[in-house]
């Protein structure tokens, strides 16, 4: 398919990738029609800052935006908020949405997303229960986001320690309830999980570690949560962060091939050669994670995604780039780079006591990931290796007396 | 509402009004001026807003902060007026302000 063929580029979702892709297609030299399906009532914002700034109230949501919305009709973008797609018809290259109306299309890009899980629980549809994805989710649990209200977050993932570490500088009492028998147990190291667990017990946040919620309890509002062991937990405010599922309602619709996302091939390409899938609902072959196929989500991925179909539509290439991700809690930066899925031994450079060092993981002798906390240098040059395909032996990373420049520098 | 000049690698000029509050580094990708990512929104966490300082402003800027100049230890062409633009606020004494680009931000 030549570039030549495509005069209309339709995007479902309206996110970071699906803005971006919009963005990047037109500072890529692409002509022709670019419609932007968007089911919030905004133009395309950041998400990161929700459980962060904009929770806290440092932000507001006009500083969350990609871009102010007037740039989308000077670009010739078409923003379609509170819109939603309903149908794909391939064959014909139409997409329909609510209401009826079908848009043709030359090439389609699903940035669809993923979806907060929904506790499965009885009462989880009480007032006061809270999913954490947009914006307006974020707006409803602002309402009593108050010093002294009882905030009960399920699930240790980044999101619910970061509003963990929000509500405790807020001054709420903050309980957090998780299944497993550590936070973070996705998605780091024991160490690492240990250290974060640490640092918010210290701040005054209490953990049920193992616990199970088995039923939130109230009448029209919540006033807590029942676990399994029979502990009742009073609250006045309940988050989940359980995790989020990718939305493939549409891909599965019109038979892409999906497993645990929508299956791309390196250029974001699915099943179907005039429709690329990208960020949070997608999965690619990684070059940076030996070509398997992974689903990430993060502002990395999402702006990956971006990059790689805006470049491939408009001829050009794009050279893929190692995975990174961030975290703030408290005055704690985590900066992460690489995979570490799969690592057999890590290697710490700093002390974790002194709340900067970095973790760096390892397979076999190959430099995979780093988890930093407050330690930036550290972070970007281990980026550098992971991107380069470069490692480090373990002793020499661990020897602090030795800059982390020159160590990258002295690197194969 | 000041005004920021934004110069790219290539001598192409971009003035940008730059709301007081906001950082340098916004004020350019909300007006898409090319030449800077700032990836991950200004968490200072992916140095891709890599900027030089007009010398005569250095003093109004003020200096790296330490989480800032560990980044800016591993960007491309780091010289002594290298920014990252996320981490200058706009104010007032900054209208006028000239910021030149790096070839490249990776």
């Amino acid at each position: 398919m030549s570039t030549g063929e495509i005069r209309r580029i339709i995007i479902i979702g309206a996110g970071q990738a699906g803005g971006e892709t919009a963005q990047r297609l037109r500072q890529g030299g692409f002509e022709g029609d670019i419609t932007l399906i968007a089911e919030e009532p905004v133009a395309p914002y950041q998400r990161p800052p929700l459980s962060k700034a904009y929770l806290k109230g440092d932000l507001d949501l006009d500083r969350l935006l990609l871009r102010p919305p007037a740039v989308y009709a000077e670009e010739r973008i078409a923003l379609l908020t509170k819109t939603r797609a309903v149908w794909i018809d391939r064959a014909n290259r139409k997409v329909r949405i609510e209401g009826g109306r079908e848009l043709p299309y030359d090439a389609l890009v699903l940035a669809t997303g993923a979806k907060p899980r929904r506790l499965p629980l009885v009462g989880a549809d009480l007032e006061g229960v809270h999913l954490f994805r947009t914006a307006a989710d974020v707006d409803r649990v602002r309402e009593r986001f108050a010093s002294g209200a009882k905030l009960i977050v399920i699930g240790a993932g980044y999101i619910g320690l970061e509003v963990a570490a929000v509500a405790r500088q807020c001054g709420l009492d903050v309980t957090v309830v998780e299944t497993a028998v550590r936070p973070l147990a996705r998605v780091t190291s024991p160490e690492v999980a240990g250290f974060f667990l640490d640092e918010h017990t210290r701040q005054g946040v209490r953990f049920v570690l193992g616990g199970q919620p088995a039923v939130i309890k109230g009448a029209e509002r919540v006033t807590g949560v029942g676990l399994t062991d029979g502990a009742e937990l009073p609250a006045d405010l309940v988050i989940a962060g359980i995790g989020v599922t990718p939305d493939v309602a549409l891909a599965e619709q019109c038979g892409l091939t999906v497993n645990n996302g929508i299956v791309t091939d390196r250029q974001c390409r699915t099943s179907d050669p005039n429709i690329f899938a990208i960020g949070d609902c997608a999965a690619r072959p990684m070059v940076h994670f030996n070509s398997q196929i992974v689903r990430l989500e993060s502002v990395h991925n999402a702006v990956e995604g971006a990059k790689v179909v805006a470049a491939t539509l408009t001829g050009k290439t794009h050279a893929e780039e190692a995975p990174w991700f961030w975290s703030d809690q408290y005055d704690l930066k985590l900066q992460i780079a690489g995979l570490f899925h799969g690592y057999d031994h890590v290697v710490f450079r700093g002390v974790i006591a002194d709340r900067a060092f970095a973790a760096f993981y390892y397979k076999g002798d190959r430099l995979i990931a780093v988890d930093a906390v407050n330690k930036p240098g550290e972070y970007l040059g281990a980026k550098m290796l992971i991107q380069a395909g470069k490692t480090l032996a373990p002793d020499v990373i661990a020897d602090t007396s030795r800059p982390m420049k020159e160590l990258v520098a002295s690197a194969r | 509402m000041p005004k920021i000049t934004y110069i790219e690698h290539t001598g192409k000029e971009h003035v940008v009004d730059a709301p007081v509050g906001q950082t340098v580094m916004e004020a350019a990708v909300k007006h898409a001026v090319p030449g800077i990512d700032a990836d991950c929104g200004g968490a200072c966490a992916c140095a891709t807003c890599h900027v030089y300082v007009d010398p005569e402003w250095l003093a109004k800027t003020g200096e790296q902060n330490s989480m800032e100049q560990s980044m800016l230890d591993f960007a491309n062409d780091v010289e002594t007026n290298s920014r990252l633009s996320c981490q200058i606020k706009v104010s007032e004494a900054l209208d006028g302000l000239v910021v030149r680009l790096p070839k490249s931000q990776h």
